[in-house]
Parts: structure tokens; C-alpha cells; sequence
């Protein structure tokens, strides 16, 4: 887990109309992380499908970055095309800089106002005095100049992406990438990047819902059905040729009600399965999730949450599904939840859903949202993480089958089709312990005992939350508010303060006797979260004795939490 | 088709059979449709530990449990989805979906269609009464357009949906009728749609004694072998339906689409994937 | 199969026992599982006419065994295709109902006995083997002797039809 502790570098590109900024945002990820930078990647655009206007923001630093700062350093705009959607995503002040085309015209006034200082760059004249010259590689170039990034990681970037099979194009980049340089050379610098470590420790590049799609892999998941939908198609866009390698199948499914029986009937073949989403299609899977609740079938849903309600802002990040995924089937159908708290974790957690989906027998809810999914972070290479993986299957021992057994554990051996002797039928319908559809009163509380208990008794370990720091203030929080919290906490314990941090994990079954145990003695308690209605603050009021000073901070997206929001936050607490 | 490794063993149609007893009405048709299966499979010779048969809900969809193979009794609508996912999971098993018409054709109409363009082994035979039983006699999909319900009195006045057509227009593999008064007829259509491979579709018209006593009496009259016999050809069988009034049995198409079934094409260990990611 | 397939002309004695053995097997299997439905809808009266059905024709099926005897096919029963129709004698699922009566249930009986007794007095016609023809005679008699056995049943109730209202409506389930 990380904090920021020595100085960061935030740079947002932004431009429209095709010229490049999202590619031009990953070529600097890559070059600046390929110095030995730790660094993050998100993107914002507009609704068009092309030629929109779109902003790459980025940070770096010489430890992980995990979240955005409050503030960017540096803004260079290929143009100022509808800049002001923008305007809430990119703060600035005055120590800012911001370097743009006077092609462009005026400077937008939301960014007048900040103070920052403006330097022109003339680049769509110096992109069309270069052959093969693109505006992108001339920001670039005057960028890199100006923070003090070598302009050959530029280019070493881009021979990278593009491949040896375009010397032309590599060699067009390094022409562009040179004159954009040399006409920034005579503007005073603002801000630079800091020295990258020393340490030479294995990382990775790799966004939320590629990390969610490995760990599930890791897991031991090889069959997928899903549907497309933002943001969560990235996992099945990466997932289906991982699993063709891995002898795993994808099935692109006609909607989310056929993905999510679609794994549930593969998983009830014996394969670990999973399918991901966002919040409009875990509606629509709810049905079916309960199905598998009630046969005991293990499944993992992915939600990649989105602001919402309804369609929303399907780009956007909230954390706004924990009702549903917690509440949202009919009848007492208790499951599991868990919600990975940065990308990193994506992976971990995601290996973590699928034990315990195999293991308890039941359909496992993971809670990523569009932050983790789709910011790209470069991270230490994560150690390798081991879970005995194992759905208790029934071997033919010359007994009576019954697929719901009452066992001690609550788990029952599931017999998988093939094996001879074991045959029965999965049902949704309230069932006895053979399986057989049953409306008495004894077999439906001895079911429902059963799936309950099953759940309680499991030992979830270590991974139910990350628990750092101690002190009289606790802050409560899940998923990805943890990243700008840690930061935030990083800070006043700097000055001194002593905070205890509560990252949940395991977000359902709820966990009270072992969160009053780190909540004990708390003089004042912060449940962070965004989300409209303090989501997992009444989630926890319902299932938790929480002490009496607990103050309740949550807001909507689309905005994420900045590190500077939560230290005003913690403040108030610290003086109260 | 799966031919299950099991030489040895013969079958009788008993040995399909669970312990349950059925609960259908005595005078449904699904009677007979349950003894026609036992008497496919024994035919096929299939153990029954190898043969899945997938269902949704409503009365035919209770149908797993009276069998003695693997069952899954789904949610309304998903059985086709659900049968997909097993089969392409455990290509070894027999996979029989089960369905009635208001399960198959109004909530599951999408799933049919896609079932149907994907073409992955299975056989899906709909129980079709031209009613919701289950739920005390509505209108259904294949419902004539003047048949009066009390949620909709003197009828629907829709068009009904013919499965038939869309089956065949969705490019199904293997389409037939069959009556399930007609026991051997409809065993001998199972067998063929379990050995034809791709997606199998049967409809099987399966009168319901409590809520159209009129099917009882009169489609045993009405219906008939179809005059014609099979095609392998999609517009002649396309032509074929649009003179068919719906009670000609028989295996109307027999197409040679090759099944889907994506097979992974390497076994690596998953950390090799992790390799992407290096910087 | 209510009348026998042309390829009857030239059965052997044991084919002719094969089917025969088939016939009864399936109508006391039939008349089992008709009972069951009417177990489980509580029509105990029928359910019992059926039953009594079925270890009549189980009955018989036992006393075509022994008269078989050793006669077999290629040393092994005679197998026949599980997918053919259903046999003469076996009451077809679709003419039942819960309410049925024991007039109209023992009427089913009746025409399939009698059923029964035709299609074996057609191989005793028509069979060229003589031991054939004679033992299909011996099995024709006995489907009517079956046959009077029935009316002797149907005299004993009245001609009793089910009520046309059903005074129990049907109910939701799912």
C-alpha cells in the first residue's frame, strides 16, 4: 500500500478533433515510467465517438502513484476546443503552467483564472514544417523540455508502440518531438519531475480491468460470458485471447440475463466462471444471481461501477452500487461482496472472489469501479498471492447422494455432471436436501440455515480489510476512496496526528464483531465514500454497533476524491 | 450426438427415469413427451450421468427432475442460455434443453434467436400448448389471435409467433415437429435431433388437458405427417412453412452448419500472461 | 402400432414372443404410471382400477415368459427398437383426466383390450409360421377373455360421466 510522501508531477494533455491526446498521454506514461517513474493515466472525453474533445491526465512520482494529486502542474492543450467540459477535472493554480498553441486563441477564462502562467508553442506550425510531423509529438517534445523528461524516451516510447515495422514513423516522432523541444527551449520551466528511484524492482504497467481479468485467470476461471458495457468491457476485451491461451473459452452472450446464466450453467458443469459488468447490467443479472444463490452455483460478477442512476455517466466512477450488490435479491439470498481498494489490487482481489465463489458455493460480487478499471498505474510487480482454490466435489462412495446435504460446514459436495450415481437437479425453486422441489417449513429454514451459516462460519483470513496506522481517529472507507484517503492520512501524520485506516474488502458478509474490534476506543470515526447517500455507512449501521462519534462523509461522483478534499475533512475531525 | 464411452451398458427407458413422480395433470401431454425421451435415450444407449437437461419454468420445464440425468431447473426464459454455457464448458455431456412455449418463445424469444445463430450442440424441444398453464391460463405466444383468457378477453388478436420460421430463419440446424400423442414419432424426432449436431430444435405439440381441453380432443384429429419429406435446402423448407398450418410433424430441415464450439488453443500457465505488463 | 406391421407375416415364434412380451410389459408399465398420476392427484379409486390393470397385464406378461420358454433370438431376447410406437394394448397419456370415472376409465381399458385382441387375431390370420398362428390364437383369447373380465367391471359401476364444472379451480404454482 502507498502514500506520496516526496513531490509529484500532474500533466494533463487535452485537445480535440483526433489529434492525438490519448494516444499521446500513453506514449508519455510510457516514457517517463520508462526512466524508472512510478506513474498514473486517466482519460476524459467527450460524448463523441470520434474527434471529441478529450484530456489525458497523468502523475508521476518516485513511488507508486495511486491516485490523483490536487492539482496539475502542467496543462498542454493541442487546442481549446470545449475545454470547459473539462473545467471541475483540472484544477489549477497559480504555480500551474500551461503551454498552448496561440492557433488556439484566447485562453479559456476558467483558466485565467487560476493564474497559471501561459507559454505559447506554436505546434500545429512546427508539426506541419516537419514531414510526417503530428501536433502530438511537438507538445510532447516542448513538454518534455520543460519537465525535464529526456526527449529520447519520447521517441523510445513510440519505436515501441508503433514496432520496428514503421522506421518512417518512428523517425517523423523524433523530428517532431526535436522541434517542439528546441521551441520551448527558451521558456522558463515550471515544475519538474522528480529523480526516479533508484531501486531497480520489477514493474508493471496495467489498468483495474486488466489486473481483475489476470487474477481471475489466476484464479482458476475459464469460461466467461459477458456483454459489452462501459467501462467493464476492457476485462472481456482482454480475457478472451488470455483464456484461449490458458485453455479457457469467452462467449460474447446477447445480454447480461444470457451472460450471467451462461456461467452459471458452465459453472454448474464444473468450471470456475465470471462474468463483469457495470451497474445496468448487474440489474438486469439480479434475477439470476439469486438462481445461483439458491442451487449454490459459484459465480463471479464483476461490476465495474459507473455514476449513476439508470444509464448515468457511463464514464465516469461512483461508488454507488453497494446497495444492490449487497440488497438487490428478492427472498434472504445472503452472498458475498468484495471490492478491490486500488489497481493493484484489482488482481489480488479478483483471485480472492473466485476462491471464495468455489469454495462457499455461491455467487461472489466484485465491486471495481471505472477509477480502478480504466486508469492505467504502473506498480510494483505484485508478489504472488496463493489461495487453495477448491469447490468440494462429491466422488461417488457407494452412499446416497444429496446434493444439499445439512453439513457442519453448511457446504455441500456438489456432484459434477458425468459422474455416475451423483445425478440430481439444481433448482431455484426451495428445494429439500436431495434437491427435490419442497414447500415444507422444515426445508426451507434448513436451507436457508444452511446458505446463511455456510457464509458465517468461513474463515476469510487477513484480506476482509487493510488495516494501517493507529490512533483515536479511525477512517472507514472501500474501494477506490482509499487511494486519496492513504494520501491525505500520509500527510497529517506527517504533522503528527495519529489516524487509523480501515480499507474494507470484504464488503458482504459484514464483519461487525471484527470491525468493533479496530473501531474500539475510537474517539471519532470518518466513513468515507462516493456515493449520494452514504451507502456503506447505513450498511454498516444496520449490520455493526458503531460508536457514537461517527461522521458520515459521502459525495457523488463524477469528481473523484482529491487528497485535499479528505485532509479538509480530517481536520475537522482532528478539531473536534 | 455424444456417444458416452459405454459399450458395456445397455439401457432400458426405466433407467431415465427418477423416483419423482410428476405432477402434470393427468391427460398432459408431457406424459407421453417424458416417455418418448426415456425411450430416445435408451435408444442412443447414453448414460445418464453424461446427459444434462436444462429447463426454465412452467409445467414442461419441470421435466428434469422426473429423469434420472443431470438436471438444471433455471429462472423463466434461460434455459437455452444456461444449456450454452454447460456445453461449451463440458463439450463431453448430451446437453436437452427444455421448455414450454410462453418460456421459449415470449421471455426466452431472444435467447431462442441467438440459440439458434450460434449453433452450439444442443437439442431444444418446447412443450407447446398454446397456453401459460402454470400460471392458470393466459395467452401465449403461439395462442391463436381469438382465443379468450380472462387478461385478455375475446383474444389477444395477435399474429402468433412461428417458431418454426424463426427457427429457420435464425439458422437453426435441425427442425422438426412432432405430436405427443405420436410416442414414436416424437422418440425417433429426439434421437435424430440429438444426433443431428448444431442446435436441434423440436417443437412438440403437447395438448394441455386443464386449460385448452379442446387440444385434447382435437389435435389427435388435425394432426398429421407431413406429406413432404425433409430438406436440406433452407428456401425450399422456408416454402415449405409458408403453406404449413402448423400441425404437420415430421423433420421439416436438416442443414449442415457446422457447431460452434470455441476450443481454447493452448493450455499455458496464467502467469505467462503476466508478461504484457512488464516494463 | 394398433395393427401389426407387415413384417408380422414372417415372424419366428421367438420374434413373435418378443413382441408379445413387449406389448404386455409396456401396457402393465402404462397402466403403472397412469395409477401414479392418479395417486398423486388423488383420484384413489382410479388409481386403483389401474393397478389392477397393470398386475393383470403383468400377469400375463409373466405366463407369456414361461410359455416363451426357451425360445430366443440368436441366443439372446429379441431386441426391438425403443423408439417404435406404442404397443396396442397401452391407454395413450393424452385420454385421461383426474375426474375420469371408473365407467370411463374401464371404457379405456375395454378398447384396448379389445385392441389387443384384434391385432393378435390378425397375425393368428395372417402369420405364416403355424406355431405362430397358434400361438397368437392362444393370445387373442386371451385379450378377450380380458375383454369380458372389463365389461363384467363396467356392469358393476354406473355409466357414470365426469361432471361437466370441475368445482375445484385450478391453482398457481410458480
Amino acid at each position: 500500500m502507498t502514500h506520496q510522501s516526496s513531490p509529484t508531477l500532474s500533466v494533463v494533455l487535452t485537445g480535440s478533433g483526433g489529434a492525438g491526446v490519448m494516444t499521446a498521454g500513453q506514449t508519455l506514461l510510457d516514457a517517463a515510467t520508462g526512466c524508472g517513474l512510478y506513474g498514473l493515466m486517466t482519460r476524459s472525453s467527450g460524448p463523441q465517438i470520434r474527434g471529441g474533445e478529450a484530456a489525458a491526465m497523468l502523475r508521476f512520482g518516485a513511488q507508486p502513484v495511486l491516485c490523483h494529486g490536487d492539482r496539475f502542474d502542467v496543462l498542454v492543450a493541442f487546442d481549446f476546443e470545449n475545454l470547459q467540459r473539462f473545467a471541475a477535472e483540472i484544477p489549477m493554480d497559480a504555480t500551474g503552467l500551461i503551454i498552448a498553441d496561440p492557433a488556439a486563441g484566447e485562453t479559456p477564462e476558467f483558466l485565467r483564472k487560476t493564474g497559471a502562467r501561459v507559454v505559447h508553442v506554436p505546434m500545429a506550425k512546427l508539426a506541419k514544417a516537419v514531414p510526417g510531423g503530428r501536433v502530438s509529438m511537438v507538445a510532447l517534445g516542448a513538454l518534455a523540455r520543460l519537465i525535464g523528461l529526456p526527449e529520447d524516451s519520447i521517441v523510445g516510447a513510440v519505436a515501441k508502440s508503433v514496432g520496428k515495422k514503421k522506421p518512417e514513423a518512428i523517425a517523423a516522432s523524433e523530428r517532431g518531438v526535436l522541434a517542439g523541444a528546441a521551441a520551448a527551449a527558451d521558456i522558463e520551466p515550471g515544475a519538474r519531475l522528480v529523480t526516479p528511484p533508484a531501486a531497480d524492482k520489477p514493474r508493471w504497467s496495467l489498468t483495474g480491468n486488466e489486473a481483475a481479468g489476470l487474477g481471475a485467470i489466476k484464479g482458476g476461471v475459464r469460461f466467461v460470458a459477458g456483454y459489452p458495457i462501459t467501462p467493464a468491457t476492457e476485462i472481456l476485451e482482454w480475457m478472451a485471447p488470455a483464456l484461449q491461451k490458458t485453455g479457457g473459452v469467452l462467449v460474447q452472450a446477447e445480454d447480461e440475463l444470457a451472460s450471467i446464466n451462461m456461467i452459471i450453467g458452465a459453472s454448474f458443469g464444473g468450471v470456475p466462471s465470471l462474468t463483469a459488468t457495470a451497474g445496468p447490467g448487474l440489474s438486469l443479472m439480479i434475477e439470476s444471481i439469486g438462481l445461483a444463490v439458491a442451487s449454490e452455483t459459484p459465480v463471479v460478477v464483476v461490476d465495474v461501477m459507473r455514476s449513476g442512476p439508470s444509464t448515468g455517466i457511463a464514464t465516469k466512477s461512483e461508488q454507488s452500487d453497494l446497495n444492490i450488490a449487497v440488497y438487490g435479491l428478492h427472498g434472504d439470498a445472503p452472498h458475498v461482496v468484495v471490492a478491490p481498494l486500488d489497481v493493484g489490487d484489482c488482481l489480488m482481489t479478483a483471485q480472492w472472489a473466485v476462491h471464495l465463489a468455489e469454495s462457499l458455493q455461491t455467487p461472489v460480487t466484485m465491486l471495481s469501479d471505472q477509477a480502478l478499471g480504466q486508469t492505467r498505474a504502473v506498480i510494483d510487480k505484485p508478489a504472488e498471492a496463493s489461495f487453495p482454490t477448491r469447490r468440494a466435489v462429491w466422488t461417488n462412495d457407494g452412499e446416497a447422494y444429496a446434493r444439499y446435504a445439512l453439513t457442519p460446514s453448511g457446504v455441500s459436495p456438489m456432484a459434477l455432471p458425468g459422474v455416475e450415481g451423483g445425478q440430481y437437479t439444481a433448482d431455484g425453486l426451495t428445494h429439500n436436501v436431495k434437491g427435490t422441489p419442497s414447500s415444507q417449513a422444515k426445508d426451507h429454514i434448513d436451507q436457508l440455515d444452511k446458505r446463511r451459516h455456510k457464509l458465517e462460519a468461513f474463515d476469510y483470513g487477513a484480506h476482509w480489510a487493510e488495516i494501517d496506522g493507529d490512533g483515536d481517529i479511525v477512517v472507514v472507507t472501500w474501494g477506490s476512496a482509499s487511494a486519496p484517503i492513504r494520501e491525505a492520512l500520509a500527510a497529517a501524520r506527517a504533522q503528527g496526528h495519529r489516524i487509523k485506516l480501515v480499507a474494507l474488502r470484504l464488503i458482504a458478509p459484514a464483519q461487525p464483531d471484527r470491525l468493533a474490534a479496530e473501531l474500539a476506543g475510537a474517539r471519532r470515526v470518518l466513513i468515507i465514500e462516493q456515493n449520494h447517500s452514504g451507502q456503506l455507512w447505513r450498511y454498516l449501521r444496520a449490520h455493526c454497533d458503531l460508536p457514537a462519534h461517527v461522521t458520515p462523509i459521502h459525495r457523488s461522483g463524477p469528481l473523484p476524491f482529491r487528497p485535499g478534499e479528505i485532509s479538509a475533512h480530517l481536520q475537522k475531525g482532528l478539531e473536534s | 450426438m455424444n456417444m458416452s464411452a459405454t459399450i458395456e451398458r445397455s439401457f432400458k427407458p426405466a433407467d431415465y427415469k427418477s423416483s419423482v413422480k410428476p405432477v402434470w395433470c393427468p391427460g398432459c401431454g408431457d406424459h407421453s413427451v417424458l416417455l418418448s425421451f426415456q425411450r430416445a435415450m435408451a435408444e442412443l444407449a447414453l448414460a445418464p450421468e453424461n446427459v444434462a437437461v436444462v429447463s426454465g419454468i412452467g409445467c414442461s420445464s419441470r421435466i428434469p427432475a422426473y429423469t434420472n440425468c443431470y438436471g438444471f431447473h433455471g429462472v423463466h426464459g434461460r434455459s437455452l442460455t444456461v444449456a450454452a454455457g454447460l456445453k461449451v464448458a463440458r463439450p463431453d455431456l448430451t446437453v436437452v434443453v427444455a421448455s414450454g412455449d410462453g418460456d421459449g418463445f415470449s421471455i426466452g424469444g431472444n435467447h431462442f434467436l441467438h440459440a439458434c445463430r450460434r449453433n452450439i450442440d444442443l437439442t431444444y424441444i418446447v412443450m407447446d400448448n398454446r397456453i401459460y398453464g402454470m400460471t392458470k391460463g393466459q395467452p401465449s405466444p403461439t395462442t391463436e389471435p381469438d382465443w379468450d383468457t380472462a387478461i385478455a378477453p375475446g383474444g389477444t388478436g395477435l399474429s402468433p409467433f412461428h417458431p418454426l420460421v424463426v427457427a429457420l430463419a435464425s439458422g437453426a440446424n435441425f427442425i422438426a415437429r412432432s405430436f405427443s400423442g405420436d410416442l414414436g414419432g416424437t422418440a425417433r424426432m429426439i434421437v435424430e435431433a440429438i444426433r443431428h449436431p448444431g442446435f436441434s430444435f423440436l417443437q412438440i405439440l403437447s395438448p394441455c388437458v386443464t386449460f385448452r381441453p379442446d387440444q385434447q380432443k382435437g389435435w389427435k384429429d388435425i394432426v398429421r405427417n407431413a406429406v413432404v419429406p425433409e430438406t436440406d435446402d433452407p428456401g425450399r423448407a422456408a416454402r415449405r412453412l409458408m403453406t404449413d398450418d402448423g400441425f404437420n410433424t415430421g423433420v421439416l430441415y436438416r442443414g449442415k452448419r457446422p457447431p460452434y464450439q470455441p476450443a481454447p488453443l493452448a493450455s499455458m500457465d496464467p502467469s505467462q500472461l503476466e508478461t504484457e505488463f512488464d516494463i | 402400432m394398433t395393427v401389426p406391421p407387415d413384417s408380422a407375416k414372417a415372424w419366428s415364434v421367438a420374434e413373435f414372443f418378443a413382441q408379445a412380451l413387449a406389448i404386455e410389459i409396456e401396457a402393465s408399465e402404462r397402466y403403472e404410471l397412469l395409477a401414479d398420476q392418479m395417486d398423486v392427484h388423488n383420484n384413489r379409486e382410479i388409481a386403483a382400477i389401474f393397478r389392477k390393470m397393470a398386475a393383470i397385464e403383468a400377469h400375463h406378461r409373466d405366463v407369456i415368459e414361461k410359455r416363451a420358454g426357451k425360445a430366443r433370438v440368436d441366443g439372446k431376447p429379441a431386441k426391438f427398437s425403443w423408439i417404435g410406437p406404442s404397443g396396442p394394448e397401452a391407454i395413450d397419456f393424452e385420454d385421461v383426466h383426474y375426474l375420469m370415472t371408473p365407467h370411463q376409465a374401464l371404457q379405456l381399458a375395454r378398447i384396448n383390450e379389445e385392441r389387443a385382441a384384434r391385432y393378435f387375431e390378425e397375425i393368428a390370420a395372417t402369420a405364416q409360421d403355424p406355431d405362430v398362428r397358434a400361438f397368437a390364437r392362444e393370445m387373442a383369447d386371451d385379450e378377450r377373455r380380458h375383454v369380458v373380465w372389463v365389461n363384467e367391471w363396467i356392469a358393476k359401476f354406473g355409466a357414470e360421466e365426469r361432471p361437466a364444472e370441475d368445482p375445484d379451480p385450478p391453482i398457481y404454482q410458480e
